[in-house]
């Protein structure tokens, strides 16, 4: 069944009258065609009209849609011969860290993604998607990998940040981040970033602090959630709207502030609608961002890399 | 009770007592609750002489704490102001200006160069009473700065971190601190001069995930607060109270975050040791 957000009640109706319409005609071998494609395209076009002007809350909640692919599937669908790899080689495997080797059309990559899981078996397996220090050290143990053997690295960033608890801080949370960044910035291969739903705070920088960071367009990427935000800037949760409003999460507005290179046009109404086109269009703008940077040698790569971030946030922007 | 508001009459008596003790004399120790004088206070480097509680510092303290006499300081670059129009219950470009003339800071850090016992120092000193301590574009690009300076000083770069984190009134651009003072750190160790970290009351969210856990040397002073995650989120997540000593300076040195922690009156001696021994190679 399909799930539906709150301001998409309208199409929900719709679609639900369609549906009852089909039903009901099924056995009884009436000729509803009209009616159904009249209906289909009301909702074709409600649907087209929500999500041109959704709002930066709506587009949070689009980013976190239980249905949205996650960074397994776009593993899945741009990624053949794929060999996962494990573990940070000191306390654990972090599942909420997927990774391994694989091709890219045909090109031999790392791929590294955060993973929040589909249903709650896999998303409690995968922490939801909140890694603990183990996962950002895998990372930083494939981003090595990668630079050894000289290969790009694709990352599919979906998470609502680092894992907030007391093992994690006792690991050493902060330093492991620190130094998956730190990796990140030092790779003398390509690394594109993608920001597929939920780029929250340090746990997503940590896996994109990239040559090209390219985000979907209803994705978010922001220095803490809207409703932290909100909790503690106006002491109230329930004020995450306006939050999600200030702190210019959208890709559209990033790309505009030049901390996103690129915005990634995801199918009407949301990638959860047609989640193999979302996979595919992401795959063509990963393909287009990467393919500048196979000539480039690791160190002027590096140095163009350091260069970019250098710059970023210094210039005034109108 | 005294002769004063014994015998003489209530109007002069207001009068008097009021001149009497003014609030900034005396200040109590939020450790133990103790009174402490403030000349004794300063005297202590603002260590409660009581229960060796270490109070916060502000930035002239800790760079006059730390380097000999005669440091300066630097201008800071100019960081674009408020480039979000970022308004909660109030203008954060009013945030910015109030800040500013509570402190007499630009921003949440401070730069100097001098030297500590003879030795050239770059010090930068993050400011806790300046929003606190938040990072943003201004602080990355003063870090920045620093590490730039010390390499053209041949100079260690020591940074004295006090911070909530990323100033979320900045947005993305705050989270791009992260890569920005990491690449600061990277330059000063690149030049092969030490970077060295000095964790205050209290580090906390995206500055200690950034440069404040890459030092050569990883320092803190006792009882401080450091960690990633706040310990409200945390009790939140793990529903249960956590221990005092949680995320303490003491607690990250037990599991192995931090290479020791030091008294404050002890810091400036360690500093110079430390230079010492990674600098000064040969015998003399």
């Amino acid at each position: 069944m399909r799930h539906f957000l709150d301001f998409e009640k309208p199409i929900a109706e719709l679609e639900g009258k369609i549906d009852e319409l089909r039903r009901m005609s099924e056995p009884e071998g009436l000729n509803i065609e009209d009616e159904v494609s009249k209906l289909t395209e009301k909702a074709d076009r409600q649907l087209r009209a929500t999500y041109a002007k959704l709002t930066p809350w709506q587009k949070t909640q689009v980013a976190r849609h239980p249905d949205r692919p996650k960074a397994l599937a776009y593993i899945a669908g741009l990624i053949t011969d794929y060999i996962p790899l494990a573990g940070d080689r000191a306390f654990a495997d972090d599942a909420a860290v997927q990774g391994g080797l694989g091709r890219f059309r045909g090109r031999s990559v790392v791929v590294i993604g955060t993973e929040r899981g589909n249903d709650t078996e896999t998303r409690v397996a995968h922490n939801f998607g909140m890694a603990r220090p183990e996962g950002y050290r895998k990372a930083r143990r494939l981003i090595e990998l990668a630079g050894r053997f000289g290969l790009p690295i694709l990352t599919f960033v979906d998470t609502a940040g680092a894992f907030p608890g007391v093992d994690a801080e006792a690991r050493g949370q902060a330093e492991a981040i620190a130094r998956s960044i730190e990796a990140c910035i030092d790779a003398p291969v390509p690394l594109i970033a993608a920001i597929i739903g939920e780029g929250g705070s340090g746990g997503a920088i940590a896996l994109a602090a990239g040559d090209a960071v390219l985000m979907l367009e209803h994705a978010i990427y922001s220095v803490i959630s809207p409703e932290g935000c909100a909790s503690i800037l106006w002491r109230d949760a329930a004020q995450a709207s306006a939050a999600a409003e200030a702190l210019h999460l959208t890709a559209e507005d990033l790309h505009r502030l030049h901390l996103v290179d690129q915005v990634i046009a995801e199918p009407i109404g949301g990638a959860h609608r047609d989640p193999e086109a979302a996979i595919q269009a992401v795959g063509e703008a990963v393909q287009a961002a990467l393919e500048p940077l196979l000539g480039v040698e690791g160190p002027a790569l590096k140095a163009r890399r350091r260069e970019r971030f250098l710059q970023m946030t210094r210039e005034p922007i109108g | 009770m005294n002769w004063l508001t014994e015998y003489v009459r209530p109007k002069i008596r207001t009068l008097f007592t009021r001149r009497d003790v003014p609030d900034n004399l005396w200040q109590q120790c939020p450790n133990c609750q103790q009174m402490i004088f403030h000349t004794d206070l300063e005297k202590n480097l603002r260590v409660c002489p009581h229960c060796g509680h270490h109070m916060r510092a502000t930035v002239t303290d800790r760079l006059g704490w730390t380097l000999d006499e005669g440091y300066t300081r630097i201008e800071l670059p100019k960081a674009p102001a408020d480039p979000l129009k970022f308004r909660d219950s109030k203008r954060y470009i009013d945030r910015l200006k109030e800040a500013r003339e509570a402190t007499g800071l630009e921003d949440a850090i401070v730069v100097a160069h001098g030297t500590i016992e003879q030795r050239p120092a770059v010090v930068a000193a993050m400011a806790f009473e300046f929003m606190g301590g938040s990072m943003g574009a201004a602080v990355g690009e003063a870090l920045i700065a620093a590490a730039q300076l010390a390499v053209l000083q041949d100079a260690p770069l020591i940074v004295f971190t006090a911070s909530g984190g990323a100033r979320m009134q900045e947005g993305t651009i705050s989270l791009m601190q992260m890569p920005r003072t990491i690449i600061a750190s990277q330059i000063v160790k690149e030049a092969g001069l030490p970077f060295i970290v000095v964790l205050t009351d209290p580090t906390t969210g995206g500055t200690t995930a950034s440069f404040a856990m890459l030092g050569d040397v990883q320092i803190a002073e006792p009882g401080a607060l450091i960690g990633f995650a706040g310990a409200r989120v945390i009790e939140q997540t793990v529903r249960e109270k956590l221990p005092d000593e949680f995320q303490r300076a003491e607690y990250l040195l037990e599991h192995g975050v931090l290479d020791m922690v030091v008294k404050r009156s002890e810091m400036k001696a360690m500093l110079a040791r430390l230079v010492a021994l990674l600098r000064e190679k040969e015998p003399a």
